[in-house]
């Protein structure tokens, strides 16, 4: 099936097919080309007096939830990452699926985590037709090498978001770990013994699904406060021994880096953007989680203080750094998509101006604007660059499916992208002729900050200008490719097979590239 | 098995191991060469590390071998500093497979250089050679002794020798850590001939060890046609050292340097190092006042907290107040704190430039004497102001062209 797929070249020049997994797919257009008209998707109606009158909507147990759900072949079930790591729901829900013998489901997570390796048995038997969200570490690669039977789908957060409102992807059954409930399905991030900060994730699964499930360890009466997810959109709620891990939801990035290689990066990137005047009284920027994104919050800091500047808000990513900007008024508000620390859910629950933001408010496409274009500077990763600064941030060079997307395509609507990433990494130089896969045009790709030298997209003819006596290394995406093969050698391109594992969608729902497998030896 | 006639292991693997590989070897009788890559870079750089292996082989002339490699992404130079390593290890040859010396590190360096920072490298680690020189120290050591273990010395020579020849060091000194004399002697034979700028000899207690290394210096500078200066550095480690300074500092012109190594001096006057540094204060003071003597560069110890800027930056300013003109780095991030520190201050390098432009109205209108207020110049103070000035330059702290806005 996967094989023989009809292709065209979208806008960006790439191969896309027409169909995937029996759907019709639209190819990528262009930025803001692709406007949809007609009306959102509407989940079915629902009457109240098909529901307890007293709110109590518990259930026995997450199999008789799934079950009275009506679970059956061919479902779409999502999950959401909030537990990162330590998520322990989504196993169980694919282990009761492949016991009560259910085939050919479509898993739509938010994120995946090496946690969820075990579900690998679950793609070979049948279980699980595909993934529609990240492929990482184990999972990545046993798609990566055609192990799924559907072609897997990745998405942005956005992406996800806007998936589910023009119904491209209909949710049958949510089910929403969370770290706080009542019974009547009210529910939230901050409190209980595996609080990860919030729910934001799971927003659009909870309105649009056709049943959702809240699944909690901490069942508190009614009501539960806040309630990120309400209650009303919930038809089961169950209570476990344990939500999740809560030693494995913070995640391992949370200290800034100790490579002086990738503090230099760090530091050239805030000199950047104190020399092109990106950084004022009053700005905003996007903190991620990453070592050399931290580290770069940090020199962000320094300079505010220094100028005795404020920002507005930083749009995250949160947890120890941004926590204390905020308490010490060095920023005003923190607009918060995920809490990587516990110091940033102890904040969130706090501080009134800590915010828990979703995809809807920042990165949807079919929102009537969101937050991700209003922010001043986006500070991003990425595998690969080429010279037009179109970037890949899924595959590695060698053609396999490491990492999820995130937001990292709604973030380039920034009003600066940076990319601060090293010239090379095991010998593997970032900048290349050709991405092996497209995730961002590189029209929204302002600059790339390496150890070795900073590029700025012609584009950015104000940056350029800005940049000009700044006394920064900059030169031009070819020097710095050409420097990183004098040392690394000119590597030779991988060769993939034609077969198609998995697309890449772009924020908008169309197809932006195709993942090919890796040939095995 | 019986055609096997030896097995090495060369180099360093393992799951935290980086931009670095191992090549273990065994020369057969018969049977061709079998060659197993085991890579993380085997899409990219496959074809290119099998072609340079079989080159090297067919250099050495060797028809039978089994040979693993086992890569975490090593470039070319490491790659074959560990196969002829592996291959001298079996066999006696006096051929050395050389790739071809980047053209960076042919550079040769002044005797009174700038050397506010040097930076250590274990000799046998290439995973930090790649990047040392983005960091801008003043010059790069490349350690032979006490950073590389006894049963690596072998091998971190050819390393250490590829390294001088293809890693751009963007412009720092290239500096090798020789092991102590006589040992160390030996290792002159892999680095004089390939653009080495400075020799550090450490446990240095007499001048007759300035004078071994010369006398081997000499002998191979002769032998591969070599003029481009080598310069020395002795370092001073112990209560001998310190006593016998001078003779160290004065024993020969290409003596630029001397340091002092304060681990194994504290050591050895049976104490232990401080942060203060007091047990210190007379070894250090003797090694500046024999080096300003001899009309040398005194150059202090490392720090060794490298989490501790705040700690390093003080130990910087005692440093430069007690005369030294630079100390040693063990992480690229000390660098730019020890610049700062031993950078010159406002009042002067506002001195120095009275002084260069005193000079220069001065010899515009052909005066033989300057003079600055009330006080005469001499050509010794001319010389050090400029000095202060072309640091200040290179440190960013005045403009190249500061005379077109300067306001006295």
């Amino acid at each position: 099936m996967k094989n023989n797929m009809k292709l065209v070249k979208n806008a960006a020049g790439r191969m896309v097919p027409v169909e995937i997994n029996g759907e019709t797919q639209i190819p990528y257009q262009g930025v803001g080309k692709y406007i949809p008209k007609g009306r959102k998707y509407a989940p079915p109606i629902s009457s109240c007096a098909n529901f307890p009158a007293d709110g109590n909507k518990t259930v026995a147990n997450l199999k008789e939830a799934l079950i009275k759900s009506g679970l059956k072949d061919g479902m779409t079930i999502s999950t959401h990452h909030h537990f990162r790591n330590g998520d322990l729901i989504a196993n169980q829900i694919f282990d009761i699926a492949k016991e009560l013998g259910v085939k050919n489901l479509r898993w739509y997570p938010s994120a995946s985590f090496p946690c969820h390796e075990p579900l690998i048995k679950y793609l070979e038997d049948g279980t699980i037709n595909r993934i529609e969200g990240s492929m990482n570490g184990a999972l990545g690669r046993f798609a990566s090498e055609g192990g799924m039977k559907g072609v897997g789908v990745l998405r942005s957060h956005g992406g996800r978001y806007q998936a589910v409102q023009d119904g491209e992807v209909h949710i049958d059954i949510a089910v929403i770990a969370a770290p706080t409930a009542d019974a009547f399905g009210n529910a939230n991030g901050v409190n209980g013994p595996a609080a990860s900060g919030l729910l934001g994730f799971a927003l659009a699964d909870s309105q649009y699904a056709d049943k959702v499930i809240v699944v909690t360890d901490n069942m508190v009466p009614f009501p539960c406060i806040p309630w990120q997810i309400h209650g009303n959109y919930v038809d089961y709620t169950v209570k476990v021994d344990k939500v999740g891990d809560a030693d494995k939801i913070v995640s391992g990035t949370t200290n800034i880096t100790k490579s002086p290689d990738r503090l230099l990066i760090a530091e050239l990137t805030a000199k950047f953007c104190e020399a092109t005047e990106i950084i004022h009284d009053g700005f905003s920027y996007q903190a991620g989680a990453g070592g050399t994104s931290l580290s770069i919050g940090i020199y962000f800091e320094e300079i505010l203080r220094r100028n005795n500047w404020k920002a507005r808000f930083i749009r995250a990513g949160s947890n120890k750094y941004p926590v204390k900007m905020l308490e010490d008024g060095v920023v005003d508000y923190i607009l918060d998509g995920q809490t990587f620390d516990l110091e940033g859910v102890r904040s969130m629950r706090e501080n009134a101006n800590h915010v828990d933001t979703s995809p809807f408010t920042s990165y949807n496409y079919h929102g009537k604007g969101n937050f991700a274009s209003m922010i001043d500077v986006v500070v991003l990763g990425a595998t690969e660059v080429d010279l037009n600064f179109n970037a890949n941030v899924v595959t590695h060079s060698d053609g396999y499916l490491l990492h999820g997307i995130g937001g990292w395509q709604n973030c380039l609507f920034g009003k600066t992208v940076i990319l601060p990433i090293p010239l090379f990494r095991d010998r593997i130089p970032i900048i290349v002729d050709e991405v092996t896969t497209l995730c961002g045009p590189g029209e929204l790709i302002d600059v790339i900050v390496t150890e070795r030298g900073i590029a700025i997209n012609p584009l950015r003819k104000d940056l350029i200008e800005k940049a000009k006596n700044s006394g920064l290394p900059i030169k031009t995406l070819q020097e710095l490719k050409e420097e990183a093969e004098r040392i690394c050698g000119v590597p030779e391109k991988p060769v993939l097979d034609d077969e198609i594992i998995a697309v890449i969608k772009w924020v908008d729902g169309t197809v932006i590239d195709s993942v090919r497998k890796v040939k095995t030896r | 098995m019986s055609d096997i006639i030896t097995k090495s292991s060369i180099g360093n693997y393992g799951a935290k191991v980086r931009s670095d590989c191992q090549v273990i070897m065994e020369i057969c009788e018969s049977g061709g060469i079998d060659l197993q890559i085991n890579s993380k870079v085997n899409a990219m750089f496959g074809n290119s590390n099998r072609e340079l292996i079989m080159e090297i082989l067919n250099f050495y002339e060797i028809k039978n071998a089994k040979i693993v490699l086992n890569d975490s992404g090593a470039i070319a130079p490491v790659i074959s500093a560990r196969m002829e390593a592996a291959i001298k290890s079996l066999i006696t040859t006096d051929k050395d497979f050389l790739l071809p010396q980047i053209e960076e590190n042919t550079t040769v360096t002044a005797k009174d250089k700038m050397r506010f920072s040097r930076l250590y490298l274990p000799g046998n680690s290439p995973n930090m050679m790649l990047n040392a020189g983005i960091h801008y120290p003043n010059g790069i050591i490349l350690d032979l002794e006490d950073a590389v273990a006894p049963d690596k010395k072998f091998e971190a020579r050819f390393m250490v020798r590829n390294a001088l020849r293809n890693i751009n060091f963007y412009g720092a000194e290239r500096m090798v850590r020789i092991n102590q004399i006589p040992q160390g002697l030996d290792d002159l034979d892999f680095v004089v001939a390939h653009n080495v700028n400075m020799i550090l000899i450490p446990k240095c207690e007499s001048a007759q060890q300035i004078h071994q290394v010369n006398d081997r210096i000499n002998k191979l500078k002769i032998k591969h046609h070599i003029d481009y200066p080598i310069w020395l550095m002795p370092i001073i480690e112990s209560a001998l050292g310190v006593v016998k300074a001078y003779e160290i500092a004065s024993e020969a012109d290409n003596v630029a340097s001397m340091a002092i190594g304060l681990e194994d001096y504290t050591a050895d006057i049976g104490t232990l190092r401080t942060s203060e540094g007091t047990e210190s204060f007379y070894a250090r003071s003797a090694v500046v006042n024999a080096c300003r003597a001899a009309g040398i560069q005194p150059i202090d110890s490392v720090f060794s907290d490298v989490s501790d800027m705040q700690a390093l930056a003080i130990n910087a300013k005692v440093s430069k107040s007690l005369g030294f003109d630079g100390m040693g780095c063990i992480h690229p991030r000390q660098i730019s704190v020890i610049h700062e520190n031993f950078a010159p201050e406002k009042k002067e390098i506002l001195k120095a430039q009275k002084i260069f432009l005193a000079f220069k109205a001065a010899k515009e209108k052909g005066l033989g004497v300057v003079s600055l207020g009330t006080k005469m110049i001499d050509a010794p103070v001319v010389k050090r102001a400029e000095n202060t000035l072309n640091v200040a330059i290179s440190l960013g702290i005045i403009d190249k062209d500061w005379e077109t806005n300067f306001e006295a």
